[in-house]
């Protein structure tokens, strides 16, 4: 579950200081699914690092579980990045190098997990979002939509309580929008992960339980 | 992970892979050829210096001859004859003379200095030699008689009559003249450890022995032997006493001349040569390398006047083109090396950063999914690694392949002390003029070695070259932060 109490997030431009998240307080149960849209620059993806534990707000907390992701270094947040936080991005981040099998098993890696079990796990994973005969592919020899599985696959395979979503249907197209949409949301339902997805698509948007909208830096629900 | 990510990122990029891989190589060969040519070289000089003064030898001390002409020692050499000499047979008269001298460029100074020398601390062995110059003029002219008797010319301006030339060697009234000359050196037989006789080796016959003092025997340079068509039980003629040749000797190395034509006892040297308790060369050989310079400093105090060469200043000595080649590998082979080996770390460390800064949202992507900075320098240091290590494979290769080539082309380097440092050195030269330069003259055929350490060098620099930018793009790595690296994010 999350807590942001009073979370500000302040970046120097030049003179300038810009403030991305203005004294945002939210609540996010466990297993809840969340849309969280708004215009370009209003804040939406410093709301996901912070999140996501990829930065620090310059005020107030934010709590994941028992962990105060505001107070805690760089090494504990990486921990927590890998152990419990699975991420999907707009433009997939595959490694270009690796196939889809080692892609997935990239993501454990820094929790020691055996190579054997690491490699049984991982294709696991990709049979689970339906690419478990493309393992040994590279993602340039992938469509988009299978790259984003892989991408998918690689966020789920280390089975985390929460899952980020940035845009992940940005640069597919309606149909691979549909189909990625409906294995996120299947695995949510699965697997009763927390999903929160960024979105300027309505339609995605409306699949979720609960819509947030954010406007320079100041976050509100939905009806 | 971290060799399955290793491999694949060196495979997937093999242009950047080869690019840092070749300069590296580049480098890594031309440090191993200069390296080994350097060897080569400093081989080959040892070989000359080892022909000349023994092997062993760490210090040589000699004296530098007052400039003042006609003394002994320096100065032109006349042969006077008088009215009576030679022998006339036939109306040719035959002249003989041989003289027996410190050879020019040297000076003679009292043996009681190798005392002075052995009681300095540090000192393991030494030998003093005398070194000499026999020469031999041998002439033919006509009887004088035979020359005197025409008759002046008539008033009418006929020319006188009278008996044509006639006598000397061409039975016309002419004459012959040849000068012969050979360098001796006068050693204790008993004391081979240190000296000119200790880098030879035995041809024929056996070398001086401790019983061979005050007996007239010599041991003989094989190619001097060769050229004055002399073998073993033969005898050779010094300042008019024959020798017994008891042996031949030749250089160490098959390039190399020995120190002197003629080696026999000092003390048959001395009583020859009027010379009596004098030496004109004195070979030192140190406990220690690292007691040379003390040694050298002991022995310029403990005699004033002599001039002390250590190993380097002889080294300095050699001249010709293995000099050239001494200079060249020192000076141009070593910033060669150098400037290349600089250029292929920065190549290195330069791809290493472009490749960091061009996979940020890689890196970000890996932060993000919870890699730590350790993991992300290990592997950008792995790979760099990697890359400096096949350069360094390939370097070594190039390198031996080079190496190769050098030895089957086998330059030959010519090597010699030219005769005004050869004296000042107290090394050994010849009887007259050029010849003196002739008799330290060498070729040398120039070999290179390939040692062990040349290798550990070489791998040593791979490592080292892919460390060093490894480390500074994994630093570079380890400073981004994930929310900045991912661009789809921030």
């Amino acid at each position: 579950m999350y807590e942001l109490t009073n979370v500000t997030k302040k970046y120097d431009q030049g003179k300038r200081s810009v403030t991305a998240l203005n004294n945002v307080t939210l609540s996010i149960p466990d297993g809840q699914m969340v849309a969280i849209q708004g215009p370009t620059g209003g804040g939406k993806s410093t709301l996901l690092q912070m999140l996501g534990a990829l930065d620090r707000p310059t005020g107030g907390t934010v709590q994941l579980g028992s962990s105060d992701l505001s107070k805690l270094g760089q090494g504990p947040l990486g921990e927590i990045r890998a152990r419990e936080i699975g991420f999907v991005f707009q433009g997939f981040n595959l490694i270009p190098t690796l196939t889809a099998q080692e892609n997935v098993e990239t993501a454990l890696a820094p929790s020691g997990v055996s190579s054997a079990d690491r490699t049984s796990r991982a294709a696991a994973a990709l049979e689970s979002v339906g690419l478990g005969e493309r393992g040994s592919h590279l993602p340039a020899e992938l469509s988009g939509g299978q790259q984003q599985r892989v991408a998918i696959a690689r966020a789920l395979v280390k089975e985390p309580a929460v899952l980020l979503a940035d845009e992940p249907t940005g640069n597919l197209d309606e149909q691979t929008r549909d189909e990625i949409m409906d294995l996120l949301e299947g695995l949510w339902r699965d697997r009763g992960l927390t999903l929160i997805v960024v979105t300027h698509d309505s339609a995605v948007a409306r699949r979720a339980q609960r819509r947030l909208l954010i406007k320079q830096g100041v976050v509100r629900d939905v009806a | 992970m971290l060799v399955t990510y290793l491999r694949r990122e060196l495979a997937g990029r093999r242009k950047q892979t080869a690019i840092v891989a070749i300069g590296m190589a580049l480098a890594i060969a031309l440090v191993i050829v200069v390296n080994a040519v350097s060897s080569g070289v400093q081989l080959a000089q040892s070989t000359v210096l080892a022909s000349v003064y023994g092997v062993g030898t760490d210090i040589t001390v000699s004296q530098t001859p007052a400039p003042t002409e006609g003394e002994e020692g320096g100065g032109r050499q006349d042969f006077d004859f008088g009215a009576d000499d030679g022998a006339t047979t036939d109306g040719t008269t035959t002249v003989s003379q041989a003289r027996l001298s410190v050879e020019r460029g040297t000076t003679s100074f009292d043996s009681a200095a190798l005392d002075a020398v052995s009681g300095i601390d540090n000192v393991s062995a030494a030998a003093a030699t005398l070194s000499l110059s026999n020469t031999t003029f041998d002439g033919a002219l006509p009887e004088r008689s035979t020359t005197d008797t025409g008759t002046a010319p008539t008033d009418d301006g006929t020319a006188g009559g009278g008996t044509p030339p006639s006598g000397g060697p061409d039975g016309a009234g002419g004459s012959s003249f040849s000068v012969d000359s050979f360098t001796i050196l006068g050693l204790d037989p008993a004391d081979d450890a240190v000296g000119p006789l200790s880098a030879v080796s035995l041809t024929d016959g056996r070398s001086l022995e401790s019983t061979d003092v005050g007996t007239d025997v010599a041991v003989l340079d094989a190619s001097y032997a060769t050229t004055a068509e002399v073998v073993v039980g033969d005898t050779v003629a010094i300042a008019g006493t024959d020798f017994t040749v008891v042996g031949l000797v030749t250089a160490s190395s098959a390039d190399a001349a020995t120190a002197s034509n003629v080696y026999i006892p000092l003390d048959v040297a001395q009583t020859l040569a009027g010379l009596d308790g004098q030496v004109t060369d004195i070979y030192v050989q140190a406990a220690s390398s690292t007691d040379i310079v003390q040694i050298q400093a002991d022995v310029e105090s403990a005699l004033p006047d002599a001039t002390v060469e250590t190993q380097a200043d002889l080294a300095s000595s050699v001249s010709g083109s293995l000099s050239s080649a001494s200079d060249l590998v020192k000076n141009l082979g070593l910033w060669l090396s150098l400037i290349v080996l600089a250029a292929a770390f920065l190549i290195a460390i330069l791809f290493t950063i472009s490749g960091v800064t061009r996979r940020t949202r890689e890196f970000g992507t890996l932060k993000a999914i919870g890699w730590s900075n350790g993991r992300i320098v290990r592997q950008v240091a792995g790979e760099s690694l990697i890359q400096g290590l096949i350069g360094g494979v390939v370097g070594i290769a190039v390198g031996l392949v080079g190496i190769l080539v050098i030895n089957l082309v086998a330059p030959t380097l010519t090597a010699g002390a030219a005769a005004t440092e050869a004296s000042a050195l107290g090394g050994p030269g010849g009887g007259f003029g050029q010849a003196a330069v002739e008799a330290t003259t060498s070729d040398i055929v120039l070999q290179v070695p390939v040692t062990l350490s040349v290798i550990l060098i070489a791998v040593g620099l791979a490592v080292l070259g892919g460390l060093l930018a490894g480390a500074i793009g994994g630093w570079r790595a380890s400073r981004l932060s994930p929310s900045e690296a991912l661009g789809s994010i921030a």
